[in-house]
C-alpha cells in the first residue's frame, strides 16, 4: 500500500478533527436551537471524505448528500460559511436558503448537498459527462451511502458512466445502515463492490476508518481515471458513530456494536500510528486541536454575527438574474 | 411510545397508528411496507411498535426504492392483498410517481375494468420544520390532478384515527398526505367511523367562507377567530378529500357567504387553490361579492432559514388580510 | 287584516290597542300589524264600540281576515260591519278591497313562484346597449336565461320599438357597445342583485377595489343598509332594532322587495330616460321663499322636486295611472308614493294621497310626516295606499342617477339623483351650476319614449319657473 508523505499525512489528520470538531459544535448547537431541520452527522467517517479530497485539484468536482459538512470543509469551504448556512445567515454558502443538507460552493465546484437519496449520482455523471466533452481533464467525485444503491438512480447512473467511459469516481460511504435498515435487510448483495462489477466498472472495498488506505485507494482511483480510464467505483466500508439525524432512537442496533466500531475511531487510530511512526507529536497534537478549536469558535462567532436575509427577498434565486448566471 | 389516552385525548400520530394497528388485526390481507416503518419506528414514529406486534413479514421494512416499492404495493393489491405503503414524504414519492401516475391509477382503466388497485399510499406532506427545498412542499394537489385516485387530507385526529379504514376498502388507488406539523397534535378521535366523501365545516360562519385542508386548518381556524374579533364571521371548510372534491359543500357556502378564500400550502400556480376557485367561479359566480382570494406558499422553493420559510408558508396574518379584504371589497 | 302593501300576503297582529268594550271613533289607531316590511299601525275606518276581538296577538293571518267587529249603534248590523278595516286609505271607492289590482294574483302561483332567470352579464349589458327589456325576450340557455344570440336575434326587426335611454332618437340598428366600456365594474352578486330590485348600477357610487359596485353599495342604493356592510363593522348600528327579530324582518323586507321587483321586472318592459336639470333658478327662489320662513318650516328641495313631478305630470297623465288587464287606466287624481329608506334597512314607498290639490308647502308637510313615520316604524294605514306613480329620490346617498323599478301596478317612476355643481354651459359661456339627473322608468305598454321625454322636458321647464311650484301655495 502506497503511502503519503508525512506532510500530507498530517494535513489529513488536521482535517479529520476539524471536521470532528466542527461537527461536535453543530450537535451542542442544534440543541441549543442555533441550528434546525435535520442535521446529519458525519463523526467516525471522516477519513473516507479526507482520504479521497486530498487528491483533488480545483478544477475537479465534488457532488455530496445531505451529510456533506466534512467534505465541504475539506474541499475548502470556509468554516464560517458552513455554520453561518446552518444558522440560516445571508453570509451561509447557500445563502442560508439550504441549511445543513445543501451546502453549495461554486468557488470549490462544490455541488452539494443533496437530500434526496441517490439523486446526486446522475447529477455526477453530467458533470463528468460536460468535462469529457469539452475536453477537461477534471474528475467528478461522487459520495453516496450504500442506501442509494437501492435506488434505480444508482443503477441507472453506473451503467451511462461506464457505457460513455466518463471521468467519475464513485464512493460509496458504505456506513452499514441507511437511516435504521442494517444493509443484510435492504441488499440481496451486500458486497457492494460485486454490484460495480456488474457494469464492468473497476472496483475496489476499501477500509473506509483508514485515512490512509482510503488515500491509497484513491490515489489510484483518480489516477486511473484522470489516464481516461473511465469510471472508477469504491466501497469505503465505515461507520457512523452517532444517530442517523440528530436524534433517533437507536432501536436498530446495539450499543456494543458501536462501542466496537468507535475502537477503529479513524482520528484515534490514526494519530496513534502518527505517533508510532515519530510523525505526530505532543505538541503538534497540541496546535492541531487547538487550531481546530480556534476555527470553529471563530465560525460559530461569524455566523452569530451573521445576519438574516431581508423578507423582501424572498423570491430571489427561483430564476436566474442574467447578472449571477454561473454555468 | 406515549399514549395520552387518560384525558382522552391522542395525538394525531397515536390516531393514525391505532387505525393501522386496528387494520392489521382486522384483516388478514393488509400489511404495511416503507422505508424505516420496522426497526428505526417510523421517520415520524407512526409505526413505532407495530413490528413487535405484527412481525417483520407485514410491517414491511423496504429498500430506499421508492418506485420500486410502490410499484411492489400496487402488484401485490392487484394480487389480492391490502397494501398500505409509506412513502416517507411527498418528496420523496416524486421517485415513484410513474408507479402512481402511470400504473395505479391508469390500470383499471386500461384494463377495460378487469384490474382494481386496492392500494393505500401514505405520506407526510408540507412545510414549517425548516427542512428545506428537498423535504417541504405540498404536492398533494398533483395528485388531486389525476383520475383514478382518491386523495386524503386529514387534517384532525378523529380523521386520522378513521380515514384508514374506508381507503382500504376502497377498491382504488388511495393516497393520503399527512402534513408533517399535525403529527404532535392532539384531539378527540370520536368513535368512528367517518366518511371520505365529503368535505367538513369546522367552523360555521355567515360572512366569508375559507376553504383549505391538511396542515392548514389550524391556523385557517385561527384566522376566523382572529377575523370574529374584527366582527367577521368566517366559515371554515376542510376539504378532506382532495380528490373526489366535494364541492358541493363549498359551493353551497360560498353562495351563502359571496366571499371566499382558499388557503393552500401548494405554491399558487396551477394549484388544488386553482382548481377550487375555478369551481367556485363556475358554480357560484353570481353569487360572489368579491373575487376569490387565495393564500398559498410563496413561489420559492422551500427556504431553510426560519423567518425566510415562515414567509413562504401562509400565515394567519395572510389569511385574516385575505378575508379582510374580500370582505372589505364587498363594501 | 288591510293590505298594507302590494306585495303583503299576510300579516302578524302584534298588538291590540283597544279592548272590548272600548268607544273608538274614525281614524283611531286600533292595533299594530308586523307585515314583512314594518310594524303597521292599524286604524279604522269605523265608529263605535268594540264588542269582539277576533284575532290574539301573536297570530298571523292572511289579509282579508276580519280582525275585530265594532258595533257602530246602527240598528242591523249587516255582516260587511264586522269587516272594518280593509278600507284603501281616506277615500270612499265603491269596492272594498283595495287588493285586486295590487296582489299578484292575475297569474295565480306560476310567476309568483319561479325563481326569477338570472341573465349572463354580458347579456344583460348588451340589452341595455340596444334597449332590450330581458324580460320580453324568450330565452334558449340554461333555466330560460336569454343567451347572446336570443339578443340577436330580437334586435334584428327594424320595428322593434327602441326604447333605451337614448330613446329620443330612434334607431332601426341597436347601438353597439361603446369601445370605452360602458360596462359598470361590479361583482357579480351586486349585479345580480342590482337587477332583483331594479337599481341601475350604473348610478351606483362603487366603493370596491377601483371603484366597482359591491352588494352593499347597491343595497344601500336601493335604500337597503346605511352604507357599512355589516359583516365589517365591529359593532350593531347605534340604534338597536326593537324587536328582538330584526334580523328576521330585515330578511323578510328583503324578501318581500325581491319577490315585488322580480314580478316587476319579469312583467314590465321598461324604458328609460334621463335628463339633467339646471337648478339654478329653482334653488335660488327657494333660498329667497325659505329667508321668510322659520328653520323647522323651511321648504327643502326634495319637496320642490315633488311638486315640480306632480305638474309635470298634469301635462302627462298617461304616466299618472295603473297597468290593469291590458290596458291603462289613468288616475283621476296623483296619488304620490315617496320612496323613503329606512334606517334598520329596508325600502319603503308611503303615499302622500291626492298630491295635485297640495301646494308647494303643503307638500312638504306632507313629506315631512310620512318620512318621520315611515323611519319611526308607525306608518299609518292611510300612508300606504295605493300609489298612481313613485318618485324615488336617491340624492342623500350621494348618487348621481337612479332608475327606479316599477312597483306595478303603476306604470311609471321617477327617479332624482344628488343635487351637485357642475360645468355648465350657458348662453356660450361656461359656469359652474347646482344641477340633478331626474330620470323616468316607465311601462313601455302605457306609454312610449315620446311621452316620457316631454314629461322629462316639462319637468325642465318648471324648474327654471319655480313661480308656477308655488302657485296654490296657501303661503
Ligand atoms: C429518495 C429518498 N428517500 C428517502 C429519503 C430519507 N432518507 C434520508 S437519509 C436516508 C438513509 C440513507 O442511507 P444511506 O444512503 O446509507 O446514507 P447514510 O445516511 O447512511 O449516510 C433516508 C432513507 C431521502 N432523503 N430520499
Ligand atoms: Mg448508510
Amino acid at each position: 500500500m502506497a503511502v503519503a508523505d508525512a506532510g500530507t499525512r498530517l494535513e489529513m489528520l488536521r482535517d479529520m478533527v476539524r471536521i470532528r470538531t466542527m461537527e461536535e459544535r453543530c450537535a451542542e448547537l442544534y440543541t441549543e436551537t442555533k441550528i434546525r431541520g435535520f442535521l446529519h452527522l458525519y463523526i467516525g467517517e471522516e477519513a473516507v471524505a479526507v482520504g479521497v479530497i486530498h487528491h483533488l485539484g480545483p478544477d475537479d468536482a465534488v457532488v455530496g448528500t445531505y451529510r456533506e459538512h466534512g467534505h465541504a470543509l475539506v474541499r475548502g469551504v470556509s468554516a464560517n460559511s458552513i455554520m453561518a448556512e446552518m444558522f440560516g445567515r445571508y453570509e451561509g454558502c447557500s445563502k442560508g436558503r439550504g441549511g445543513s443538507m445543501h451546502l453549495f460552493d461554486a468557488a470549490t465546484r462544490f455541488y452539494g448537498g443533496n437530500a434526496i437519496v441517490g439523486a446526486g449520482l446522475p447529477l455526477a455523471v453530467g458533470l463528468a459527462l460536460a468535462d469529457k466533452m469539452q475536453g477537461r481533464k477534471a474528475v467528478t467525485v461522487c459520495f453516496f451511502g450504500e442506501g442509494a444503491m437501492a435506488e434505480g438512480e444508482f443503477h441507472e447512473s453506473m451503467n451511462l458512466a461506464a457505457l460513455w467511459d466518463l471521468p467519475v469516481l464513485f464512493c460509496c460511504e458504505n456506513n452499514l445502515y441507511a437511516m435504521g435498515t442494517a444493509l443484510d435487510r435492504s441488499e440481496s448483495v451486500i458486497d457492494m463492490a460485486l454490484k460495480a462489477a456488474g457494469y464492468a466498472m473497476p472496483s475496489w472495498a476499501v477500509d473506509g476508518m483508514d485515512v490512509d488506505a482510503v488515500w491509497d485507494a484513491a490515489a489510484s482511483a483518480t489516477g486511473a481515471i484522470r489516464a481516461g480510464g473511465g469510471p472508477q467505483f469504491l466501497e469505503m466500508r465505515t461507520y457512523r458513530f452517532r444517530a442517523h439525524s440528530m436524534f433517533d432512537p437507536e432501536r436498530y442496533r446495539d450499543k456494543a456494536e458501536v462501542a466496537h466500531w468507535r475502537e477503529r475511531d479513524p482520528i484515534d487510530t490514526f494519530a496513534a500510528r502518527l505517533r508510532t511512526e515519530g510523525i505526530l507529536d505532543d505538541d503538534t497534537w497540541a496546535e492541531i486541536t487547538r487550531d481546530a478549536e480556534a476555527e470553529v469558535d471563530e465560525a460559530v462567532a461569524f455566523a452569530e454575527a451573521g445576519t438574516l436575509e431581508p423578507i423582501d427577498q424572498l423570491t430571489r434565486w427561483v430564476t436566474t438574474d442574467p447578472e449571477e448566471a454561473t454555468s | 411510545m406515549t399514549t395520552s389516552t387518560s384525558t382522552g385525548l391522542i395525538t394525531y400520530r397515536e390516531a393514525m397508528r391505532t387505525a393501522l394497528a386496528e387494520a392489521l388485526r382486522d384483516d388478514e390481507r393488509v400489511f404495511l411496507m416503507g422505508e424505516d416503518i420496522g426497526r428505526y419506528g417510523g421517520t415520524f414514529a407512526v409505526t413505532l411498535g407495530l413490528i413487535e406486534e405484527f412481525g417483520p413479514d407485514r410491517v414491511r421494512d423496504t429498500p430506499l426504492a421508492e418506485s420500486g416499492f410502490v410499484g411492489a404495493g400496487i402488484g401485490a393489491a392487484l394480487g389480492g392483498m391490502r397494501p398500505v405503503v409509506e412513502v416517507m414524504t411527498v418528496n420523496f414519492a416524486l421517485l415513484a410517481l410513474d408507479q402512481i401516475i402511470n400504473t395505479a391509477a391508469t390500470l383499471l382503466h386500461m384494463s377495460g375494468g378487469q384490474f382494481n388497485v386496492p392500494v393505500v399510499i401514505r405520506m407526510t406532506t408540507g412545510a414549517g420544520r425548516q427542512l428545506a427545498a428537498q423535504h417541504s412542499h405540498s404536492f398533494e394537489g398533483w395528485f388531486a390532478h389525476v383520475p383514478g385516485m382518491r386523495v386524503l387530507a386529514p387534517a384532525t385526529v378523529e380523521d386520522a384515527r378513521w380515514m384508514l379504514r374506508p381507503a382500504i376498502d376502497d377498491p382504488d388507488p388511495v393516497i393520503i398526505v399527512e402534513h408533517g406539523t399535525l403529527y404532535g397534535a392532539k384531539g378527540d378521535p370520536g368513535s368512528g367511523p367517518v366518511d371520505i366523501d365529503h368535505a367538513a365545516v369546522r367552523r360555521p360562519g355567515s360572512d366569508i367562507t375559507l376553504i383549505t385542508y391538511g396542515g392548514t386548518l389550524p391556523m385557517t381556524l385561527e384566522a376566523a377567530e382572529a377575523l370574529a374579533a374584527d366582527g367577521i364571521d368566517a366559515e371554515v371548510i376542510d376539504l378532506r378529500t382532495l380528490r373526489p372534491l366535494d364541492e358541493a359543500t363549498f359551493l353551497e357556502s360560498v353562495a351563502r357567504t359571496h366571499r371566499a378564500v382558499v388557503v393552500d400550502e401548494g405554491w399558487r400556480s396551477g394549484s388544488l387553490a386553482a382548481e377550487i376557485s375555478a369551481r367556485i367561479t363556475e358554480g357560484c359566480f353570481y353569487d360572489l361579492d368579491a373575487p376569490v382570494g387565495r393564500v398559498c406558499s410563496a413561489e420559492v422553493p422551500m427556504p431553510y432559514a426560519a423567518h425566510m420559510e415562515t414567509a413562504a408558508r401562509p400565515s394567519v396574518d395572510q389569511v385574516v388580510a385575505a378575508a379582510r379584504e374580500a370582505v372589505a371589497g364587498g363594501g | 287584516m288591510p293590505s298594507l302593501g302590494a306585495d303583503m300576503d299576510s300579516g302578524t297582529l302584534l298588538e291590540w290597542k283597544v279592548a272590548v268594550g272600548d268607544t273608538v271613533a274614525k281614524g283611531d289607531i286600533v292595533a299594530v300589524v308586523d307585515t314583512e316590511k314594518s310594524d303597521i299601525e292599524v286604524e279604522t275606518f269605523h265608529a263605535g264600540v268594540i264588542t269582539e276581538l277576533l284575532v290574539e296577538e301573536g297570530t298571523e293571518v292572511e289579509v282579508g281576515t276580519p280582525l275585530a267587529v265594532i258595533d257602530d249603534g246602527a240598528a242591523p248590523a249587516p255582516p260587511a260591519e264586522t269587516h272594518p278595516e280593509p278600507e284603501p286609505a281616506v277615500e270612499p271607492t265603491p269596492e272594498p278591497e283595495p287588493e285586486p289590482a295590487a296582489e299578484p294574483a292575475p297569474q295565480a302561483g306560476d310567476a309568483a313562484e319561479r325563481p326569477p332567470v338570472v341573465h349572463s352579464p354580458i347579456v344583460r349589458h348588451l340589452a341595455e346597449e340596444r334597449g332590450i327589456d330581458l324580460s320580453t325576450v324568450q330565452g334558449t340557455g340554461p333555466g330560460g336565461a336569454v343567451t347572446r344570440r336570443d339578443l340577436d336575434a330580437v334586435a334584428a326587426p327594424a320595428d322593434r320599438p327602441a326604447a333605451s335611454t337614448a330613446a329620443s332618437a330612434p334607431t332601426t340598428t341597436p347601438p353597439r357597445p361603446t369601445e370605452d366600456g360602458s360596462r359598470v365594474r361590479s361583482s357579480p352578486l351586486a349585479r345580480r342583485r342590482a337587477d332583483e330590485l331594479g337599481v341601475d348600477l350604473g348610478s351606483v357610487t362603487g366603493s370596491g377595489p377601483d371603484g366597482a359596485v359591491t352588494i352593499a353599495d347597491v343595497e344601500a342604493a336601493a335604500g337597503e343598509l346605511p352604507t357599512t356592510p355589516a359583516p365589517a363593522s365591529p359593532a350593531p348600528a347605534p340604534t338597536p332594532p326593537p324587536e328582538e327579530a330584526a334580523t328576521d324582518r330585515s330578511a323578510t323586507v328583503r324578501a318581500a322587495t325581491g319577490r315585488l321587483m322580480a314580478r316587476s321586472k319579469r312583467e314590465i318592459p321598461h324604458y328609460y330616460l334621463s335628463t339633467t336639470i339646471d337648478l339654478h333658478d329653482a334653488l335660488e327662489w327657494l333660498e329667497r321663499t325659505n329667508r321668510d320662513r322659520p328653520v323647522t318650516e323651511r321648504i327643502l328641495p326634495a319637496a320642490l322636486l315633488l311638486r315640480a313631478v306632480v305638474v309635470a305630470l298634469g301635462d302627462q297623465p298617461r304616466l299618472n295611472g295603473s297597468w290593469v288587464d291590458d290596458e291603462l287606466r289613468t288616475a283621476d287624481r296623483v296619488d304620490l308614493g315617496v320612496g323613503v329608506a329606512l334606517r334598520g334597512g329596508g325600502l319603503i314607498a308611503p303615499v302622500i294621497p291626492a298630491a295635485d290639490t297640495l301646494g308647494l308647502v303643503e307638500t312638504m308637510d306632507a313629506l315631512r310626516g310620512l318620512v318621520g313615520r315611515a323611519r319611526s316604524g308607525r306608518l299609518k294605514g292611510s300612508d300606504l295606499g295605493e300609489a298612481s306613480v313613485t318618485v324615488t329620490n336617491l340624492g342623500d346617498q350621494g348618487v348621481e342617477s337612479v332608475y327606479g323599478v316599477i312597483a306595478p301596478p303603476q306604470v311609471a317612476v321617477v327617479g332624482f339623483g344628488a343635487i351637485g355643481e357642475r360645468p355648465w354651459a350657458v348662453e356660450g359661456m361656461l359656469t359652474v351650476r347646482r344641477v340633478v339627473t331626474a330620470t323616468l322608468s316607465a311601462d313601455h305598454r302605457a306609454t312610449d319614449g315620446h311621452e316620457g321625454a316631454r314629461f322629462l322636458s316639462t319637468l325642465d321647464q318648471l324648474l327654471h319657473e319655480p313661480d308656477r311650484l308655488s302657485e296654490g301655495t296657501p303661503s
